[in-house]
């Protein structure tokens, strides 16, 4: 495809257009963004709460002592934040080509991969106003990682949240329906929370089933925790950095190439655009 | 001379096809919109009208032909194609939670228009569409006719050389739907743009206007409203031709 000879400022206009739309829509559905935060507060007061006394942590990297269970579940609950916010924007891409808004978007003369990249990442600046938010607040429930930690986590909450948006943007490529929307929960949010180490480190997995633990060393999510817990503590687990970096370039790439007029689902099936 | 100087027709399909697996949706489609002209394309519902429209605007890729804009070849030149497309889909395009400044601000940054130089552009197409005192209405709180109104003045904003209307009309009351044409009309004779109006309704053709019959998925006749239907009325040249009763 030749690209138009638009210079930088237009596409610098174009990305600020579509961040602009994106949180003037965010603005204006302010339960999403309570909802965004309620939803890991539950897990932090109550779940995390009631877990504290049952769930005997070791010292485990990068903590460099024995930490209270809210402390060691809070890097989790942030990956959650970002992967509700991914499937959330996912929901949206697929309610716009229902009703059409998306055509607005891809009729664009800037590439469609510039079009889903600036989408996706105008979704994740919103994810990371929410996790910083979730964090504020958790300050106040003896959540307090190193000062310093609040800034060192940044890259790896807009690399987490790049991944988690690029995996809702690939699937929202591939359901046709709003009512589909539910199987995904079912199938990837779900599974993929549970089966990760935001809840449990993946030693207390290994010591109930080998199996367990093996599907959650390998699934991203456990790896956008680990970079996001490893980041508080001023650390970088590098295993963790591969595997986000990796995910982030297959799942954006099978998007880019899903949403391709000429190849992809896309192209095969009538009334997706 | 420069290309676009040169170039006579807005908008040159040649022997499109498009199939969606084993379905054929369009055959060997050929048609032509000449600059500043107004051409009907004239379709019952399913005859293809807006697959071949997703095809202009490249929602997908034709498996087969060529689709010309002002010259610019769809496929080896989709920017430039596309910067030269105005669109008004037959579905409601524009975010209803949002003004309409703010949807036509939205749209104009997407052809790379700077905020500060789509403020004056939104005013200039409002009031091209009658609706100077709407642009900061949220879109849903417009009626439908305001709301086909203003999807034109989005589909304007970036100043196109073609524009492509899907139904405009469909669900609007007689009154909106006579206001929509004939701003379409108007802006044709006025600003020079050329305009592809998709319809299945008989009324909104014009003895002068250029006329295709689309039936499924074929081009059936092109040409001068009135040479089609020769002396006959629409309706009866239609169902000659296709077998169909609008």
């Amino acid at each position: 495809m030749s690209d138009i000879a638009f210079p930088l400022r237009s596409w610098i206009t174009a990305f600020l257009g579509i961040a602009r739309r994106e949180t003037l829509r965010f603005v204006n559905q302010r339960g999403r963004f309570l909802a965004a935060l309620v939803r890991p507060l539950v897990w932090l007061f109550i779940f995390a709460a009631g877990f504290r006394a049952v769930l005997g942590l070791s010292i485990t990297e990068p903590y460099q002592t024995y930490v209270l269970y809210e402390v060691y579940v809070t890097p989790g609950l942030c990956a959650m934040i970002q992967l509700f916010n991914g499937m959330q924007s996912s929901l949206s891409m697929v309610y716009d080509r229902e009703t059409g808004a998306m055509r607005t978007l891809l009729v664009s003369p800037f590439p469609r991969w510039f079009l889903l990249g600036s989408k996706l990442v105008a979704g994740v600046v919103v994810s990371v106003i929410q996790v910083y938010t979730f964090l504020a607040i958790a300050w106040f429930w003896d959540v307090s990682p190193p000062a310093l930690g609040y800034l060192t986590v940044l890259p790896a909450l807009i690399l987490s949240g790049l991944m988690l948006g690029a995996m809702g943007l690939f699937l929202s490529s591939a359901i046709r329906q709003l009512e589909n929307f539910a199987g995904v929960m079912n199938f990837v949010i779900f599974p993929m929370f549970f089966a990760s180490s935001a809840l449990y480190p993946l030693w207390r997995m290994r010591e109930s089933s080998t199996l367990l633990h093996d599907i959650c060393a390998v699934n991203p999510f456990t790896h956008a925790v680990e970079l996001i817990r490893f980041g508080l503590y001023m650390q970088v687990n590098w295993l963790s950095l591969a595997v986000v970096l990796g995910c982030l370039a297959g799942f954006f790439g099978a998007a880019v190439f899903m949403y391709d007029p000429a190849k992809g689902l896309w192209a095969r099936r009538k009334g997706v655009a | 001379m420069d290309k676009e100087e040169a170039v006579t027709a807005a908008l040159e399909i040649d022997r499109v096809s498009h199939n969606f697996g084993r379905v054929q949706a369009l055959k060997e489609v050929s048609l032509t919109v000449p600059r500043g002209g107004f051409t009907a394309l004239l379709g019952v519902n399913g005859a293809g009208k807006t697959t071949l429209f997703s095809l202009i605007t490249r929602l997908y890729d034709n498996s087969s032909g060529s689709i010309r804009v002002a010259g610019y070849d769809l496929r080896r030149q989709p920017a430039q194609a596309l910067a030269r497309l105005g669109v008004v889909f037959q579905s409601r395009a524009m975010d209803a939670d949002l003004t309409v400044r703010q949807n036509l601000a939205y749209h104009a940054s997407l052809h790379g228009i700077s905020r500060r130089d789509s403020a004056a552009r939104i005013e200039e197409v409002l009031a091209q569409v009658g609706l100077s005192g709407k642009s900061g209405d949220r879109v849903a709180a417009l009626s439908g006719g305001q709301q086909r109104r203003a999807e034109i003045a989005r589909a304007l904003i970036h100043s196109p050389d073609i524009l492509l209307l899907d139904e405009a009309t469909v669900g609007l009351d007689v009154k909106s739907r006579s206001e929509v044409l004939d701003l379409t009309r108007r802006l044709i004779a006025e600003k020079g743009v050329s305009a592809l109006w998709a319809t299945h309704i008989m009324d909104e053709i014009q003895p002068t206007d250029d006329l295709v019959i689309l039936h499924q998925g074929q081009v059936l006749r092109q040409g001068r409203a009135s040479e089609i239907t020769e002396g006959q009325g629409l309706t009866q040249a239609f169902l000659d031709l296709t077998g169909v009763a609008i």
